[in-house]
């Protein structure tokens, strides 16, 4: 429903004219996330500061209007799409880094800060900042936080909750809260840890604080060739029943390979049927040793053609390439549809077999690039939005593979939120107790139901991911 | 596809942070014209107006998504299109009456020395954007400049249309290196405009008469290579002369190519950097530049955090959208100074122009030069 006159010149007068949106064709450049489903808002709000996010909140308090915070629409899950209008308000105007300090270890940013940016910054007081999804080239911190996000890094490391310290947030009322905050381990009640990974339903985040670590002295990553993605799975077990935890420890089949060396030349082997790419980290002697260790399992997993990055460039280059795997897969089909199931570990080669089987069976081509290390699956079935045939079996391949990963014990989702895309599959895995348990939580910070409503949460009003009838926006992305 | 890892390489994306200004954006706006699913106009026009042409986008984009080529077709359907504004009539007009003739040119640059001299150009506000002009760059009369000691090559070097008037000693810089290296560096003669500005405007027709009637000078001659020492010329010669393939070559390319002899003298500098966008994206040079800066004895060279983010200049961008232009130039200058070089080089006259005129507003003593310059300094 369009807003009113009045209600837009409401929020003009609290960020400036040229920060509200409402011009239809311009609104339809805000549909869509890196998800595959699409909204129109009915207005794009970029707010520059915390005061201008609690007064566009009581305007849209005031007006029953839906607000959902919206950071760089990096997303994979469909969090920052609009799918019942509304405000979407966007914080990318509010990209300021208020506080590195060096002795505390820990950083003040705004939501819009990009991830990278906070890792260069700190760059010089030899700090980074671990979560690194792979889109960290070009997402918000902010957004990071309402996902819970993860990255390659997070086996080791953790994901985005665990970097966290506190944050300064806003309510579907319109009023300002820090949780938590400077000290290492959160106290009381772990309010901050409901917030973070909330998706945009329980509040707009602000300001965030967050730990940064020391840059490790040492680091090695070791690329491996394996004859196949089961024998590469394999190889990721024995890593880790050795008591070995890498830093990082990603797969890539040879599909994912082939279009990731057409950009990024990294030297991926393009023949292999899967590869590994591994990497530890801390003082030279232990990296030393680690790596030798690591070499010795995957030798006796058929792994072969190991190759350790010789400098930094060689070792960027190498993470450059899995960085922007999911994003090349565009060179052989214009679109994909993803979920991120995560196994338990010992499950990989039951479940990476069984998603082959399901591609197999719907013939549609599944590229698999995923966080190996902590069973984080991302099994993206390639396919053409032009090709309407092809679309449900499209949806149901999907659908299937999340089931195979629940059988085997699996969860919903990694790092990438549930968002609109795996909201109907939430009964599986939770009861309706759980279920309700989480309305009463959201009931009670958000008793209107106005801040990213038709996420997370079953909608029984709606079909899960309707791609028949959808007009792709890579439909004519070739017409050039 | 759109995962959106090209959103924060785009400086117009960095400083207002909305998708309708970022490459998403923009080719989700030209597929929807070219669909027929959206309405033309002026207030969707903008936004490709505001699209610098930088092409940061089309080298991280994992995806190859053409973008130069998708900005292109664009620009020239919206001026197709549009009812033109008096500025944007002036720059097409100019474009194609002034900068397309080197003759008109060269005396339209000898007035403006005129016009410095008397001190007449700080009137006008795009005047204060030149640097100094001194006497344009000639090539010698029998239009070859032989190598110095051996001659292994010969290459063609393009003059172009506003380098030789606004930087001749960046010319003359490249010119030498050249000889050094062994190059007999022949100079076409009646070469025109590559057209490169004309493209990157939407005015492919003209462009295209300028490839035609180029092409016709360059197949007069012999080469090994054709050496440009203007990056967004360097790119349009490459893009757009299907006959030159693999033969165009920027002057760092090529000085890296067949090697520089050992530098004579120790140049004591702090200097940094600037990646020109049609040298750093779209020609994917990086390298090679600072490699040969790096080669240099006593340069230490200091890296910005963002060397590969456009300072705004843009050809024309500058004067068309100075607004912009400007926010853009204010976080390039912030990031360049706090490096604390004395010196910045880059590979390109549009960017030497903007970081000069950026650098001056500011009161800073920081120099600019063509990278030809630093090198030229250690013989």
């Amino acid at each position: 429903m369009p807003l009113t006159p009045q209600v837009i010149e409401e929020l003009r007068r609290i960020v400036g004219r040229d920060h509200v949106i409402d011009g239809a064709d311009d609104l339809r450049i805000f549909e869509r996330d890196a998800s595959i489903e699409g909204a129109v808002p009915d207005a794009v709000v970029l707010p520059a500061n915390t005061k201008q996010v609690s007064d566009v909140m009581k305007v849209a308090a005031r007006h029953r209007i839906p607000v959902v915070p919206r950071g760089a629409g990096t997303g994979l899950s469909g969090g920052a799409v609009t799918i019942r209008g509304g405000i979407a308000l966007q914080v990318t105007r509010m990209r300021r880094i208020l506080e590195i300090d060096p002795v505390a270890q820990t950083a003040l940013v705004e939501p819009g800060v990009v991830n990278q940016e906070l890792s260069l910054a700190a760059a010089p007081h030899h700090l980074f900042y671990a979560p690194d999804p792979s889109s960290q080239k070009a997402c918000t911190i902010g957004g990071n936080a309402a996902e819970n996000s993860g990255g390659p890094h997070c086996l080791y490391y953790g994901v985005t909750t665990n970097h966290v310290l506190g944050m300064e947030v806003v309510l579907a009322d319109g009023s300002v809260h820090w949780v938590s905050g400077d000290a290492p381990d959160r106290v009381g009640l772990d309010l901050c840890g409901v917030l973070v990974g909330s998706e945009g339903t329980l509040c707009a985040i602000t300001r965030i604080k967050v730990r940064l670590l020391r840059t490790p002295p040492s680091i090695a990553t070791l690329l491996a060739a394996f004859p196949s993605i089961e024998t590469a799975s394999q190889a990721v077990s024995g890593v880790i029943s050795s008591g070995i935890v890498p830093a990082a420890l990603e797969m890539m089949d040879q599909v994912t390979v082939g279009a990731v060396e057409a950009h990024y030349r990294a030297g991926y082997p393009t023949d292999a049927g899967a590869v590994l790419l591994v990497e530890v980290d801390g003082i030279p002697e232990a990296t030393r040793e680690l790596i030798v260790a690591i070499r010795d399992v995957l030798a006796k997993n058929q792994g072969y053609a190991m190759r350790e990055a010789q400098s930094p460039a060689e070792r960027d280059l190498l993470w450059a390439g899995r960085k922007g795997a999911i994003g090349a897969l565009g060179r052989i089909k214009p679109n994909y549809y993803l979920h991120d199931g995560v196994v338990p570990r010992s499950r990989l080669p039951q479940v990476l077999s069984a998603v082959g089987e399901i591609g197999e069976h719907y013939r549609l081509p599944v590229a698999n690039v995923f966080h190996a290390g902590d069973g984080n699956l991302h099994p993206n079935i390639l396919f053409d939005m032009r090709d309407r045939e092809v679309l449900h079996q499209v949806e149901d391949a999907g659908e299937e593979m999340l089931r195979a990963v629940v059988e085997l014990g699996g969860a919903l989702s990694g790092e990438h939120g549930i968002g609109l895309e795996k909201n109907a599959y939430m009964p599986w895995v939770f009861s309706p107790d759980d279920l309700d348990a989480m309305h009463r939580v959201k009931d009670t910070l958000d008793p209107n139901g106005l801040l990213n409503p038709g996420k997370i949460f079953p909608d029984p009003s709606r079909r899960q991911v309707r791609l028949a009838g959808r007009t792709g926006f890579a439909v004519e992305a070739k017409w050039w | 596809m759109h995962c959106g890892l090209c959103l924060d390489a785009c400086p117009t994306f960095r400083v207002t942070g909305l998708e309708t200004e970022s490459p998403r954006g923009r080719i989700y706006l030209m597929t929807q014209w070219k669909r027929g699913q959206m309405t033309f106009d002026e207030k969707q026009v903008k936004h490709i107006d505001l699209c610098l042409g930088c092409r940061t986008c089309e080298a991280v984009c994992p995806s190859g998504v053409p973008y130069g080529r998708i900005i292109e077709a664009g620009r020239s359907e919206v001026e197709r299109m549009r009812r033109p504004t008096a500025k944007r009539w002036i720059a097409k007009t100019a474009l194609r009456q002034l900068v397309a003739h080197p003759r008109r040119l060269r005396a339209f640059g000898a007035m403006t020395r005129v016009a410095q001299a008397v001190r007449l150009t700080s009137v006008v506000s795009s005047g204060r954007q030149l640097p100094a002009l001194r006497a344009a760059f000639k090539p010698p009369a029998d239009g070859v400049a032989p190598a110095i000691g051996t001659r292994p090559y010969r290459v063609a070097f393009l003059v172009g249309c506003v380098m030789p008037i606004l930087y001749p000693q960046s010319h003359d810089a490249a010119v030498k290196l050249l000889q050094l290296a062994g190059c007999d560096v022949w100079f076409p003669q009646n070469e025109r405009c590559c057209g490169a500005l004309h493209a990157h405007n939407g005015d492919l027709q003209e462009a295209e008469r300028l490839r035609d009637y180029n092409s016709r000078v360059y197949a007069s001659g012999q080469f090994d290579a054709l050496v440009v020492d203007s990056a967004g010329c360097g790119s349009h010669l490459k893009d757009f002369y299907p006959e030159l393939k693999g033969r165009v070559k920027d002057l760092s390319e090529w000085l890296a190519e067949i090697g520089m002899p050992q530098p004579k003298r120790d140049v004591k500098v702090k200097v940094t950097y600037q990646d020109a966008c049609h040298l750093a994206h779209a020609q994917r040079i990086k390298k090679q530049p600072r490699e040969l800066i790096r080669s240099v004895p006593g340069v230490q060279l200091v890296e910005m955090r963002h060397p590969d983010i456009c300072c705004g200049a843009a050809g024309l961008y500058s004067t068309l959208e100075a607004q912009m232009s400007r926010r853009i130039l204010d976080e390039k200058i912030d990031d360049l100074t706090s490096t604390g070089a004395e010196l910045v080089v880059t590979a390109n006259p549009g960017c030497q122009m903007q970081l000069a005129a950026g650098l001056s507003a500011r009161g800073s003593q920081v120099r600019v030069e063509h990278v030809s310059e630093l090198l030229v300094r250690a013989y």
